[in-house]
């Protein structure tokens, strides 16, 4: 049974065609890499897979389960995680709450109106542990809108992980980072163990195709080359979509 | 038979009034994205004004026309600076325009209040336009004829102002998509001002031209304002066309629900604003979505 | 952080003891409409601040509560029916007041509420058979919960206390809550909350009708304490009233809309002695708040102080540490 698994997926707004017949296979544990130049709707194809856009035809399975029609609050709970290419946290709050909220979205806790969520214990020892895999355990308490960018980054990796996810996917987790954070993150990266699935999206080449062992290359929204590594290095249309000859 | 006739025709002029009201509050929505809450009151600012004017000041009667123009241009200019001044200190947040221009409804109502007192003040109708027209059947005031065709002529001027004018095609641009227009190099935070001054001054003009059917009283503004609203919900925000066709039919509605429903004449007038938002929220030719 | 519950404890106290140290039938009662006033203002903050969800036409439901009251009331029932019957119907009216307005957020949903309120304006101005139109419904009685008479203005006093105190612990349990923090988490980012496996909208329904039973409890105090409704209750101006009151207090805070309510009616009741036109005073606070201080004046005073506060202590160290270098 395969991690996700993608089939003649097609999404347009008016005229334009922004997935065009996407076929996708994902084995579990397997890394995987989606590149493309701007535009080739990358990011468009993972808000299709976590539901936050409808597909106009074709389907979507999650560890065989055709989750097409599922509403995308509900495949948070079927084991799926993803991050943001723009930063998108709760700034009012500290890292921790944060983190709380990831774990908290997949608790029935989260229906309740009466306890005091400061007193849950396991809420704050999970998110804690969460953090210090991250490497922000030391300044869990810190408001977030006093961290730097790649510490948010690293949150934003924090509260996916923490939800335990199946299929995790990261929308450019390296984006806007120094060359020292980026190692940092690829550290991370690695760290994951082999029974979360990862799919990443990524612009910037070196980090990405270190980790990736199965490539994706996109271009106006179609799959134009899919292989390993060194397939997808050496074929030449890999050539034609960036350099265009 | 003849009931119905003036019922239509009563339809027909506060239409128009409704169009001059509506008119600058669907611009103002349509290009800063805010419903301007305190539209009814440039609407009683500049009623009261113009009935000052007419009814005469230290002694110094003015000609119901420039009493008018005179109301106009004083709001107008008031718009301006409440904009510049105020509303542009909150670029980008609507939430905190939109507090903004509630209570400067407040402020206006009561200044009303403390300088003309709490008495309706009535309009004089304008001697070249008193008297009864006949039409057939018909027997029906000439400024309420006259209400109708000022209202057309200031539809005209505002279409040619919007689309045959560069301050026109910016507002256009702007209404369209801000974000774009000021990449292009248009500016967009002076088009904001204009527009509002534009938009009180409409109101204004419209609050002083209806005076001689409504008169002034406290609490025009809170009768006016949510007219508009409808208007130019059912209309469309930021469409001219949406204004006029909107005007039309509430003017129809709140005429026939007055005379036919009383009991439910609110109701009646705002539950297709209400269905409008739900089912069709960019309303018949409106721009986008508020 | 003990300081804190100091001052609370001795706040409690004060309110408790209130008519002790409080001369004057018509103090006493500006004490009472303040805190009904700010169990109405704490409802709509759950919307406005917890939410982010800004309703216009939260009178209007104010206004349904109240004349469900009166109108249960001269059919002849009793007060406890006509409460628990005028509670009901309430929490059905935001239940659809919710439904509707809920398709929207932001700007839409204002003017969805302000549609909203003007409607129930309509109706309780032009449904004359069914609310006496602007002669409004006039209540004989106050009830005598557990015999004890609420016709003097002491004893209204107390009732409206317990039921003020009730209403702030059940928000303060709330907004601690793990829905509480789901619901400011919808506020801040929907998108993200959707993502994380929340159910948004359904979120915001139950917040609606929590809005709406402090609401509908403020509304029951209120007519109880005036004895009559009409329908310049259900205004827009009464709608933009209670909403200066949580905004210029603070939204999203537990203090903000008490103060804001204090403020509110200190300045209809007592400042209206002095001032004649004080809406022009309201309108412009409200102006200057959102434009100077929009998180409102309990956490814009709170942040002020810690400033000048910490300015004395760095002008003290300077001092301090300039006289030791002195040799």
């Amino acid at each position: 049974m395969s991690a996700l698994t993608i089939k003649g997926l097609c999404k347009s707004f008016g005229g334009l065609h922004v997935t065009t017949n996407v076929d996708l296979n994902v084995e579990p544990g397997e890394r995987r890499l989606i590149i493309g130049p701007n535009g080739a709707g990358k990011t468009t194809l993972f808000n299709l897979i976590t539901g936050e856009l409808t597909p106009d035809s074709g389907s979507i399975e999650l560890l065989g389960q055709d989750i097409t029609h599922v509403p995308s609050r509900r495949r948070a709970h079927l084991g799926m995680a993803r991050t943001y290419q723009i930063i998108t946290l709760f700034a009012r709050d500290t890292i921790i709450h944060n983190v709380t909220l990831a774990l908290l979205g997949l608790s029935p806790s989260r229906w309740n109106p009466l306890i005091d969520l400061r007193r849950q214990g396991h809420f704050v020892e999970n998110a804690q542990k969460a953090l210090e895999q991250v490497g922000l355990g030391h300044i869990a308490n810190r408001p977030l809108a006093q961290t730097s960018y790649g510490e948010r980054r690293r949150v934003e990796i924090a509260m996916a992980l923490t939800q335990n996810p199946k299929v995790l996917l990261l929308d450019e987790p390296f984006a806007g980072l120094s060359i020292d954070e980026r190692r940092d993150v690829h550290q991370l990266l690695l760290a994951i163990p082999r029974d979360v699935t990862i799919v990443m999206i990524e612009h910037n080449m070196d980090v990405a195709l270190e980790f990736a062992e199965r490539i994706t290359l996109l271009h106006f929204g179609e799959v134009i080359v899919e292989g390993n590594r060194a397939e997808v290095v050496a074929d030449p249309r890999t050539r034609e979509v960036y350099l265009g000859h | 038979m003849t009931f119905w006739l003036v019922l239509t025709a009563n339809s027909i002029t506060f239409g128009g009034l409704l169009f001059l009201l509506s008119a600058g509050f669907s611009l103002i929505f349509g290009l800063m994205r805010i419903p301007n809450l305190t539209h009814g009151s440039l609407f009683m600012l500049g009623a009261y004004i113009g009935a000052t004017f007419v009814i005469g000041m230290f002694g110094v009667k003015l000609n119901f026309w420039l009493a008018a123009v005179l109301a106009t241009l004083t709001v107008a200019f008031l718009g301006a600076l409440a904009e510049r001044f105020l509303l542009r200190r909150l670029p980008g947040d609507q939430l905190a325009q939109v507090l903004v221009t509630l209570g400067l409804s407040f402020m206006a109502a009561d200044f009303c209040l403390i300088v003309w007192g709490g008495d309706p003040l009535s309009v004089a109708t304008p001697p070249e336009l008193g008297g009864f027209a006949r039409l057939g059947v018909l027997v029906f005031p000439n400024y309420r004829l006259a209400i109708i065709v000022i209202a057309a002529i200031v539809a005209i001027a505002l279409w040619l102002l919007l689309e045959r004018t560069r301050l026109g095609a910016m507002i256009r641009a702007g209404v369209d998509d801000p974000d774009m227009a000021r990449v292009v190099g248009i500016r967009v935070s002076q088009l904001f001002t204009i527009v509002f001054a534009l938009g009180a001054g409409l109101a204004a003009f419209a609050g002083i031209i209806g005076g001689p059917i409504l008169s002034v009283y406290p609490g025009l503004d809170q009768d006016m304002l949510p007219l508009a609203l409808v208007v130019v919900i059912l209309g469309g925000t930021g469409s001219l066309l949406g204004s006029f066709v909107g005007s039309i039919i509430v003017g129809f509605i709140y005429n026939f629900g007055q005379a036919l429903l009383p009991e439910l004449a609110y109701f009646v007038l705002f539950l297709p604003m209400l269905l409008v938002l739900l089912l069709r929220p960019q309303g018949l030719f409106g721009r986008h979505v508020p | 952080m003990s300081g804190r519950y100091f001052a609370l404890g001795i706040a409690i106290v004060a309110l408790a003891t209130l008519p002790n140290w409080m001369t004057g039938v018509y103090y006493i009662n500006v004490a009472s409409q303040i805190l009904f006033y700010a169990v109405f203002a704490l409802g709509l903050n759950v919307l406005v601040g917890y939410a982010g969800l800004v309703s216009l036409g939260h009178a209007g439901l104010f206004g349904v509560t109240a004349y469900a009251t009166g109108y249960m009331l001269q059919l002849g029932y009793g007060h406890p029916i006509a409460i628990l019957v005028a509670l009901i119907v309430s929490l059905f009216a935001m239940a659809i007041y919710a439904a509707l307005s809920l398709r929207s957020t932001g700007i839409g949903f204002i003017m969805i509420t302000l549609a909203l309120g003007e409607i129930l304006w309509g109706l309780a101005y032009r449904w004359i058979s069914l609310t006496g139109g602007d002669n409004g419904l006039s209540l004989q009685t106050r009830p005598e919960p557990f015999g004890y008479s609420l016709s003097d203005a002491n004893a209204f006093y107390y009732a409206t206390l317990v039921v003020f105190f009730l209403s702030l612990g059940a928000i303060t349990i709330f907004v601690h809550s793990p829905l509480g923090a789901a619901l400011k988490g919808t506020r801040d980012q929907p998108r993200r909350m959707n993502a994380l496996g929340y159910h948004v909208w359904a979120i915001r329904f139950i917040a609606c009708l929590f809005s709406g039973l402090l609401t509908a409890v403020s509304a029951i105090l209120f007519v109880y304490y005036t004895q009559f409704i009409s329908p310049q209750t259900l205004a827009l101006t009464s709608s933009a009233e209670v909403l200066l009151m949580v905004i210029s207090g603070g939204a999203g805070t537990l203090l903000g809309p008490i103060f804001g309510a204090g403020l509110v009616v200190v300045v209809k009741t007592v400042v209206s002695g002095f001032i004649e036109r004080w809406n022009f005073l309201l309108g412009a606070i409200f102006v200057a708040i959102v434009i100077l201080m929009p998180e409102g004046l309990v956490p814009g005073s709170v942040r002020l102080w810690r400033l000048a506060w910490r300015k004395r202590e760095r002008a003290a160290k300077v001092v301090s540490g300039g006289a030791e270098a002195k040799p």
